[in-house]
């Protein structure tokens, strides 16, 4: 791929990966056959990516550039694409095709990858920012997928970006740790997967929502993207395979406590000084 | 690629404030499981700089084998430097089977290297099984947002790998007679071949509420009715020495700071009590707390699906419960329960 560009000619041009995905929040579940009824939910935008593309269009108003955004999905994903247009996204690509049917996270990292490069030939590319996961697959494999990929540096767990300086080829981002974060600092381009805290994604201003509305992007399928090996694509490419799937089981318990307020009260303590063994707190360290 | 050329099962020894990760306790007693079922040797993989005194450490949970990396270039987590080490490790030994812990660092890290192996991974696992005959790992995973389980395989690509949950697998009782081998390896790597630098560490110790190792979580939920309402729950949590958990609504209606919420899109919580007061029961908080010991649910309404989650359910009003069940705790003998140590 065509990354970073000749000093001083272009702008900082980052490209935001997104995804439409079922909105898993109210998706129903048919009960004879444990199957997700998909036309339950409406499709949205990961809501995840959306603090990806926002944090692509505050770079771009910090240092000035391009926000494209990228996704693989069947047509309707334009909405999706859309709605990244609201948020402040100059341009995107849709990579569409039944090739790419089936993918988990390996094959979906190679296609985007493809579509990224494809991208970088437009205009070259200095910076990918992902979501930290979609909230259909839950993984967040994809982005550092992709940065392996394209051969530059993933940083996961992005919540802040302290600093992107293009000219000299570095960026300094804050790493969210499970206690705290870590300050780290990475040769551009390079790919950063960020935590929804990163920002807040505002309502979108009036010109946006318009020119969102009319939007068409560019669309590619398997045979626009260059050299591409379609053993990789779809299932074909997937080495992971789902065996199984069933619903998830409930708690049996599920006991009332009964009587008064005081009773069940009493009840409770009851029932919490039977367990207690069980909840004493040891300490167990190496 | 002939799958037969890959043998043993492997644990990423993730370490953490100078210790083993809890976790990965956990991953050698499932790993010691599934190596006995498959009768070959389950080994550690440590990585890092002055850490080559842990490496014994894991033997009495069921290592067979410890490679270790310890050189300064491991100093601080990287992907580049950690995924380096892996690739080679993989390259040399050829396991079947690697588990990681389902932490920032072994997401990171796996999804990396899954990448240059080309092989499938398997995200938040939260049963694991292996078929003793073919090999096959059998990594289960909520999807959907939980809204289903499905088993993951990876067929014809080894090494087979996942990252699984902290807390759902068990560590066994180190056994101070079983006997392992560390292995030493070492890596050609410069530091001029990393592309990224970790400047600063910074800890947020104080402030920072640690749901995901909390024993005992005291949750609100949007049925409190408002911001001053909530503090009830503060108050119960206070007299309990529990962590307070809030659900995705109240969380949302800024009655408390997100880094309390648990569910889909907070935290994923594993404690030995969860009181969930005047929450609903979505499914997208009940993936967050289903794997807690004892639930139990204080709700007004009979048909909240709360209910349906939980181990024990009060209906009815919370604030006349919990005040009645603050005074209960007041009055029991002191230290004869110790939940969250402080009863």
């Amino acid at each position: 791929m065509v990354l970073g560009s000749e000093e001083g000619k272009a702008m900082l041009h980052i490209v935001a990966c997104i995804k439409q995905v079922p909105d898993t929040k109210i998706i129903k579940m048919n009960p004879r056959t444990n199957t997700m009824d998909r036309s339950s939910a409406p499709a949205i935008l990961n809501p995840y990516d959306a603090h990806a593309v926002e944090e692509a269009v505050r770079l771009k108003q910090r240092y000035g550039g391009v926000v494209s955004v990228v996704t693989m999905g069947p047509p309707p994903a334009v909405k999706a694409i859309r709605k990244c247009v609201e948020i402040g996204a100059d341009e995107g690509y849709l990579i569409t095709d039944r090739a790419f049917a089936g993918a988990d996270t390996l094959a979906t990292s190679y296609a985007l990858t493809k579509g990224i490069e494809k991208i970088s030939e437009i205009r070259p590319v200095d910076l990918v920012i992902c979501g930290k996961m979609t909230i259909d697959g839950d993984t967040g494999q994809v982005g550092p997928g992709i940065a392996r990929r394209l051969d530059i540096p993933p940083l996961t767990n992005v919540n802040k970006v302290a600093e992107v300086n293009r000219d000299e080829g570095y960026v300094i981002v804050h790493r969210k740790l499970e206690d705290g974060y870590e300050v780290i600092k990475s040769t551009l381009p390079c790919l950063f997967s960020v935590e929804k805290e990163i920002n807040e994604v505002p309502y979108s201003p009036l010109p946006n929502m318009l020119r969102a509305a009319r939007y068409q992007p560019v669309i590619w399928a398997v045979n626009d993207l260059g050299e591409i090996d379609r053993t990789l694509l779809g299932l074909k490419g997937s080495p992971t395979i789902v065996a199984k799937v069933w619903p998830p089981e409930k708690p049996k318990g599920g006991e009332r406590l009964e009587g008064t307020a005081n009773e069940q009260v009493s009840q409770l303590m009851e029932i919490l000084q039977e367990k207690k063994g069980l909840f004493r707190v040891k300490e167990e360290q190496v | 690629m002939n799958l037969d050329e890959y043998s043993g099962i492997w644990v990423f020894l993730e370490v953490k404030d100078g210790k083993i990760a809890p976790v990965c306790l956990e991953l050698l007693g499932a790993g010691r499981q599934m190596a006995d079922k498959r009768g070959v040797p389950l080994a550690g993989l440590l990585i890092g700089y002055g850490v080559a005194p842990l490496a014994e450490s894991v033997i009495p949970y069921g290592a067979d084998v410890v490679y270790l990396y310890d050189e300064e270039i491991f100093r601080d987590y990287r992907t580049e430097s950690f995924m380096r080490a892996v690739l080679e490790c993989v390259e040399k030994h050829k396991p079947e089977i690697i588990l990681y812990g389902a932490t920032s660092t072994g997401k990171d890290l796996a999804s990396a290297v899954a990448t240059d192996l080309q092989t499938g991974l398997t995200a938040d696992t939260t049963m694991l099984d292996v078929n003793a005959e073919n090999g096959l790992l059998e990594a289960s995973r909520p999807a959907f947002g939980g809204n289903i389980m499905a088993t993951i395989l990876c067929k014809k690509h080894r090494p087979q790998m996942a990252t699984v949950r902290p807390k759902v697998m068990k560590a066994l009782p180190p056994d101070p007679n079983r006997t392992g081998q560390i292995v030493r390896e070492t890596i050609n790597l410069r530091e001029e071949d990393i592309r990224t630098k970790v400047l600063e560490i910074v800890r947020e110790t104080k402030e920072k509420v640690r749901l995901d190792e909390a024993d005992v979580i005291v949750a609100g939920g949007k049925g409190l009715g408002s911001k001053d309402a909530f503090e009830l729950i503060h108050r119960f949590a206070e007299k309990i020495g529990a962590t307070v958990g809030a659900s995705r609504d109240a969380v949302e209606a800024g009655w408390i700071d997100h880094q309390h919420q648990v569910g889909q899109t907070g935290v994923t919580v594993t404690p030995k009590i969860y009181f969930a007061i005047g929450i609903s029961g979505a499914i997208q908080h009940i993936v967050g707390m289903q794997n807690a010991g004892l639930i139990i649910a204080i709700n007004k309404d009979p048909q909240a699906p709360i209910f349906q989650s939980s181990h024990y359910g009060i209906v009815g009003d919370a604030f006349e419960i919990v005040p009645m069940l603050m005074e209960a705790f007041q009055k029991m003998p002191d230290k004869e329960v110790q939940y969250g140590g402080k009863i």
